[in-house]
């Protein structure tokens, strides 16, 4: 499916990186990852070694936190977890609710290893 | 300040560069960045981008998404027929293979833009952004983007439509808004489609299929329509012309992303 595609489109996000800071290799990379974000774990986890050869982030450790889906009740405020196919208030079940969170597809951390320590460079703009 | 010499280290970042903060150096060298940014942001930007074009324009710019066969070419030509002409519209066609549908709207005096994808199983903003360039967006009121048909993929690629459309045909079942809950939340519009079947079909209740939209807590108005038969394309139009307008009151309002997971 699309996971390779969402996997070259994350190897060209953190060979920017790597570049920026002169980085000669990436050896881990943390996502977070909803179940309605429509991005499957297993197959991105498969997908990506394939994406990864050749490039900076060849032989990199993907890591993947799993984020749970939660939404709020725009009927009594409340905050409760839901399942991927049944968003509603669990507290009133009402299904006019906002979703809090479990959509998310994103690139947290890079760790990559930098060449000797006087070409390294810190970019606080990227992180703050 | 600069970014190599450590002068732009003050007491408000200084923890980001120090004991375990995001940017501290190892003694091995190694370098944690944390980036917090969309794993599909260089998609996003180019959708962001055509959504400019479109804006600019005051283009209307609606995402056509279903299943293959769910009777999105034929609803186009329908709806082509349907206007007579009183709005100018242009089509995109993504299809893995063929120029089939492009050739059926230009058989209906419409331009029409081809992309083949290959193997790709949905359109990204990039090809749309390619499409773009070869419509002459100021003499047209609405560009449909037909995307490939699949209830999966192009849930997750944002391509700067205004609108979200996406069809049901009865045939394949009232629950498939729960089985495809990424696709359907990210719906602006549900259709039912080939409604002079369900009669036929006999067991898709549109009840069934609009409660499994609610369950995903989705608000979106359903049509009911056939563009065989023509029940319902008035409907349709109706929502089209609202959109239209609300396109040319406020183009900030009327654009935006998916509901779902590309609107980060």
């Amino acid at each position: 499916m699309h996971e390779l595609a969402v996997c070259q489109a994350l190897i060209g996000e953190v060979s920017a990186l790597a570049a920026a800071r002169r980085a000669n290799s990436i050896t881990d990379i943390h996502v977070n990852i909803g179940p309605l974000s429509g991005v499957e774990w297993p197959l991105l986890q498969r997908a990506f070694p394939l994406a990864a050869a050749g490039t900076v982030a060849d032989g990199a450790k993907l890591h993947l936190r799993k984020t749970p889906i939660r939404v709020r009740c725009s009927i009594c405020d409340a905050e409760t977890e839901a399942e991927v196919n049944k968003l509603v208030c669990g507290h009133c079940g009402e299904w006019r609710t906002r979703l809090v969170s479990g959509d998310e597809l994103v690139l947290r951390t890079v760790e990559m290893q930098s060449g000797p320590r006087s070409e390294s460079c810190v970019t606080l703009a990227d992180a703050t | 300040m600069c970014d190599t010499c450590g002068c732009n280290v003050t007491p408000a970042n200084a923890h980001l560069v120090t004991g375990n903060g995001a940017l501290a150096h190892t003694a091995s060298g190694s370098e944690s960045v944390e980036v917090l940014q969309g794993l599909l942001d260089a998609n996003d930007r180019t959708a962001a981008h055509n959504r400019e074009h479109f804006q600019r324009h005051r283009v209307l710019a609606i995402n056509l998404m279903s299943s293959p066969g769910a009777g999105k070419t034929s609803l186009l030509e329908a709806t082509i027929d349907a206007f007579g002409g009183s709005f100018s519209l242009a089509v995109i066609e993504g299809d893995l293979e063929t120029e089939n549908d492009a050739i059926r709207i230009r058989q209906k005096g419409v331009p029409a833009i081809q992309i083949n994808t290959g193997s790709a199983c949905h359109l990204d903003a990039h090809m749309v952004h390619h499409a773009l360039h070869e419509l002459p967006l100021s003499d047209i009121d609405v560009v449909f983007i037909e995307n490939v048909g699949n209830l999966v993929c192009p849930a997750s690629f944002d391509l700067g439509q205004s609108r979200n459309v996406t069809l049901l045909s009865c045939t394949e079942g009232d629950d498939k808004p729960a089985k495809y809950p990424v696709m359907f939340r990210a719906a602006d519009l549900m259709l039912i489609s080939k409604a002079d079947l369900i009669e036929v079909i006999g067991d898709f209740e549109p009840h069934r299929a609009i409660a499994c939209l609610r369950q995903l807590a989705n608000p979106a108005e359903v049509i009911t329509l056939s563009s065989r038969s023509g029940s319902g394309m008035q409907a349709w139009c109706d929502w089209l012309r609202g959109e239209i307008a609300k396109c040319r009151e406020s183009m900030q309002g009327a654009a935006r992303g998916y509901a779902g997971v590309v609107q980060r």
